[in-house]
C-alpha cells in the first residue's frame, strides 16, 4: 500500500473503503448501538486511559459490534480509573473500575457480547465519605 | 503526564467542557533557539480574572466531582521543570488560550509521544468539534483540521480499521517528514 500523505490520498482509501461495505444503519441512532465511554479527564489519562480507549475503538472494530466509542469527563472515581462506561442498548449504564486491557477484553467478551456481569463493576449508588 | 501528548489530551478536554466548538493545537519544534512550545486556544467560555489567578492552584477545580484539578498544575510544572515557562491567557466569553514552553532538549522535557492518536480520539469522541493541528519546525509546517477529515470520509465510519489507520498514517508520515 502507497503512504498517505495527503487528503486526496485519506479519499482514495475512504472510497475503497466504501465500496467494501455497507453503510452502517444505526450510527446515526445511539440508542440502538453499543456505547462504550472512557473517563478522560487528568485522572483518567494520568492512569492510561488513551491506551484503554484506543483499544475499544481496534477491538470493537475487529468483532464487528456496532459501538460507538467516545470520551466522558471524571465521575468522581479517580481511585479506580481508568473507568469506561458501557451503555448497552435498552439497559441502565454500568460503570468499570481499573480498566486495564485483559479487562477490556473480557468487558468485550462477556458483557458487551453475551450481557453477563462481571466483576470490577462501579455501584452507581456509592458515595464518597463526605457526601 | 507521561508525554507531551497525554498533555494536549488533557488540555483539550478543558477546552471542550468550555463548550469550544473550534480548538486549535500548535506544536512548535524549534531545534535553532532550543524551543518546544505547545499552544491549546478555544473559542469556550473563558474564565474570570478571578478565576484564571486560582487555575493553576492544584486544589482548584470547578467539578464537583472532585476536590484537585491537576491538569493544568501539571503541564505547568513539567514546564517549568524543563526550563520552560507556562502563560494562561482567557476572556469570558471569548476563550482561552494556554502556552507551554519547554527547552527543546532538557532532559526533564517530555516526549512528545503520538499525537495522531490524541487528535483521532479527540475528534472521534467530539463530533461537533473542529479540531485544528498544526505542526512546526524548523523544516516546515503542517496543518491538519477535522472538518478538511471529516469532509474526505464522508459516508464511512471513522471507527472503521482501515479509516482509524489513514487518518493516523496521514499525520505521522506528515509529522515525520519535517523532522
Amino acid at each position: 500500500m502507497s503512504k498517505i500523505t495527503s487528503l486526496a490520498d485519506l479519499r482514495r482509501i475512504k472510497e475503497e473503503v466504501q465500496s467494501k461495505i455497507k453503510l452502517r444503519e444505526n450510527s446515526d441512532n445511539p440508542e440502538q448501538v453499543v456505547q462504550v465511554k472512557v473517563g478522560m479527564a487528568t485522572c483518567g489519562i494520568a492512569s492510561g486511559a488513551r491506551e484503554i480507549m484506543k483499544y475499544f475503538v481496534e477491538e470493537l472494530e475487529q468483532q464487528a459490534v456496532d459501538a460507538v466509542v467516545t470520551q466522558t469527563g471524571c465521575m468522581g472515581y479517580c481511585y479506580a480509573e481508568p473507568t469506561v462506561e458501557v451503555i448497552l442498548p435498552h439497559k441502565a449504564p454500568v460503570v468499570f473500575g481499573f480498566v486495564t486491557k485483559t479487562k477490556a477484553e473480557e468487558i468485550i467478551d462477556t458483557y458487551i457480547k453475551k450481557g453477563k456481569l462481571i466483576d470490577g463493576i462501579i455501584p452507581i449508588t456509592f458515595k464518597t465519605i463526605d457526601e | 503526564m507521561k508525554t507531551l501528548a497525554d498533555h494536549i489530551l488533557d488540555i483539550v478536554q478543558n477546552s471542550i467542557r468550555a463548550n469550544a466548538t473550534l480548538i486549535e493545537i500548535i506544536v512548535e519544534e524549534d531545534k535553532k533557539n532550543d524551543l518546544c512550545i505547545l499552544l491549546i486556544g478555544d473559542n469556550g467560555c473563558g474564565m474570570s480574572a478571578e478565576v484564571l489567578e486560582k487555575v493553576t492552584n492544584p486544589f482548584f477545580t470547578t467539578r464537583k466531582t472532585r476536590k484537585v484539578g491537576l491538569g493544568l498544575s501539571l503541564l505547568k510544572q513539567n514546564a517549568e521543570m524543563a526550563n520552560g515557562r507556562f502563560n494562561i491567557r482567557s476572556e469570558l466569553n471569548k476563550g482561552t488560550e494556554v502556552e507551554a514552553t519547554f527547552q527543546l532538549s532538557h532532559f526533564d522535557r517530555p516526549e512528545l509521544g503520538e499525537v495522531w492518536d490524541i487528535f483521532y480520539l479527540t475528534m472521534l469522541a467530539n463530533k461537533n468539534v473542529e479540531i485544528i493541528y498544526g505542526h512546526k519546525t524548523n523544516k516546515g509546517s503542517y496543518k491538519i483540521s477535522s472538518t478538511e477529515i471529516r469532509e474526505n470520509t464522508g459516508g464511512v465510519s471513522l471507527q472503521q480499521t482501515e479509516i482509524r489507520e489513514a487518518i493516523t498514517d496521514l499525520i505521522k508520515n506528515n509529522i515525520t517528514d519535517i523532522q
